[in-house]
């Protein structure tokens, strides 16, 4: 018996698709219907950050109190290295010196890490990709997610540290929660940049510690820019202190510790936190976006 | 091309027209390998790999052509089996309908969201068998009131707790049979438009197999279109009305069950 006599029996598959109105599988959606569907996703996103903050230590005998004990060890070594052993420090009293090199330390942790699980959110999530569906851009938003999360465990340590230092609460310390909303969205976008790169090229995870590690240190996480580039041209101390990281760390800085004035912080320094916010956090969304359909192949 | 005899176009006589689920039109999937290339493994033969750039692309990169222009139409209310040896495509074949690989040439078209039943990968050995209920189910798209409605229905379907408060452990902790029947429980949870099942079904004791395979049945009448991975003639035979015979990445033969097993049978010496 051949094909059953039916009026479709002469139409290609493209033109049965149509009359019937089936769509094709596993395409892009448009911008917005994207945003929407990440949008009905928001509950998972959230879950997944958490269920990987806490599976992080569940297996260790502290448990959850190594959500603390890593920034504060972190700081630690820091202070022993670049406080004690290089005296790192020079031109700020002791006061100002340890707060804000853990706050440095902290706030630049967020940003890289926010990158080094970008890079492998993709491609380190491939079963998770190639078995369900939902917009891929939520696992590294996700990722971005959980470094906050990790981000506010370590602020408790900064606050204690800022206050054992003399830096009291104030209303500036409002100021913190501004500026942490522009980072997180600039670690959103190139999160996503990085998700995008990483899962065509998952070399990057081995090369994106050397390239953070010379931004760490060209962002003046241990110094103060200024002071350690006065015998320089101007224009290099400004190429880094507009550099996103720098700016980030210095708004916190500056809201948290009191005696670091705003004559450390370069001119505009607000409007260039939500100009790096908002323009990596869009391009990085439409890049990554613009791949939507290609993860799964890996 | 695909020949349906009697029983195919019998039951879709029964339900008036044949409305088309999933068009395959000559599908291609092709998988890319990174560090598959040939040669010795050692960083010297990767960089040379890398320098030498001969074969266009395949710099330390190695293609494998896993389904090779497949066309087949679904209708509504069919269940399809998949057979292959090992490696012959089924499974990714099944990935590229529900959208999650994309083609290299060629198209899928499907009515609504095809869905793979199976939540494995979202699930976490270190959380609480309680938080990958939630965790799977917002994976599979679920919000949290219909969680929080079947939540009890698919702990007391794995049976998880029938031996102790085991669901508040991590999943590590579970015997593999106990994980098989709490991802199993997870992944039945949700209706779908078209499901496929990709050798989901032997988990867990005998107990738990009659249950999870009276689920299916359940899931089978509710989805619109089944499609089935197995290397069981058996589940095939008792589920499917078609099956689809795929070899090398190449479909082999289309049509009624019994016509196409008896050929795969006689084929694989059995």
């Amino acid at each position: 018996m051949t094909a059953p006599p039916s009026a479709d029996a002469g139409l290609s598959p493209a033109e049965l698709a149509a009359k019937y109105g089936l769509s094709v599988s596993g395409a892009r959606p448009g911008l917005a219907e994207y945003v929407r569907q990440l949008w009905g996703r928001r509950h998972f996103i959230l879950a997944f950050s958490q269920a990987k903050l806490t599976a992080q230590y569940s297996q260790a005998k502290l448990g959850q109190l190594w959500q603390v004990a890593t920034p504060l060890l972190n700081a630690a070594v820091y202070f022993l290295i670049f406080g004690l052993i290089l005296n790192a420090g020079r031109g700020m009293d002791k006061e100002v010196y340890i707060p804000f090199l853990v706050t440095g330390v902290f706030v630049f942790m967020f940003t890289q890490t926010s990158v080094m699980s970008g890079v492998r959110a993709i491609s380190g999530n491939l079963g998770l990709v190639r078995a369900l569906h939902f917009p891929r851009a939520s696992l590294p938003i996700s990722f971005a997610l959980q470094q906050l999360q990790q981000l506010l465990f370590s602020m408790i340590v900064l606050f204690v540290i800022a206050a054992v230092f003399g830096s009291y609460p104030s209303l500036s310390w409002l100021l913190i929660l501004p500026a942490l909303a522009l980072q997180f969205l600039f670690n959103v976008g190139l999160s996503l940049i990085m998700a995008r790169l990483g899962s065509k090229t998952p070399d990057l995870a081995q090369l994106m510690p050397f390239v953070m590690r010379t931004w760490m240190y060209g962002s003046g996480v241990m110094f103060s820019i200024p002071i350690m580039l006065k015998d320089k041209p101007a224009w290099i101390a400004d190429v880094l202190m507009y550099n996103p990281a720098a700016i980030y760390m210095d708004l916190i800085r500056f809201a948290l510790i009191d005696g670091y004035g705003t004559e450390n912080l370069p001119s505009h320094v607000w409007v260039a936190a939500l100009l790096w916010a908002v323009l990596v956090g869009a391009a990085g969304f439409v890049y990554f976006w613009k791949a939507e359909e290609r993860y799964g192949r890996g | 091309m695909a020949e349906h005899t009697e029983d195919v176009t019998a039951t879709a006589a029964a339900d008036g027209a044949r409305i088309p689920t999933v068009i395959a039109d000559d599908v291609h999937i092709v998988y890319r390998v990174n560090g598959g290339g040939g040669g010795k493994g050692s960083a010297t033969a990767a960089l040379s790999r890398i320098i030498r750039r001969d074969r266009g692309e395949s710099r330390g990169v190695r293609k494998v052509h896993a389904v090779r222009g497949v066309s087949f139409t679904a209708y509504r209310g069919e269940a399809i089996g998949l057979i292959g040896t090992n490696g012959s495509g089924k499974s990714t074949l099944l990935r590229a309908i529900a959208g999650l690989l994309p083609t290299e040439k060629g198209k899928v078209y499907t009515d609504g969201q095809p869905s793979l039943l199976g939540v494995n990968a979202a699930l976490m050995g270190d959380l609480t068998g309680e938080r990958n209920v939630i965790l799977g189910g917002l994976a599979m798209g679920m919000s949290r009131e219909e969680i929080r409605e079947r939540y009890q229905d698919i702990v007391d379907f794995s049976g998880i707790n029938e031996k102790g408060d085991f669901i508040t452990l991590p999943m590590r902790t579970y015997s593999s049979g106990m994980g098989a029947r709490l991802r199993f429980a997870i992944a039945a949870a949700k209706n779908h438009d078209v499901l496929m099942i990709d050798e989901a079904l032997a988990t867990g004791d005998r107990k738990f197999q009659i249950r999870s395979e009276q689920r299916i049945r359940e899931l089978r009448k509710e989805a619109g279109t089944v499609f089935l991975v197995s290397h069981s003639n058996k589940s095939i035979r008792d589920t499917c009305d078609r099956v689809l015979w795929l070899e090398k990445g190449e479909l082999l033969m289309d049509g009624p069950t019994n016509e196409v097993l008896r050929a795969y049978e006689k084929e694989t010496g059995r």
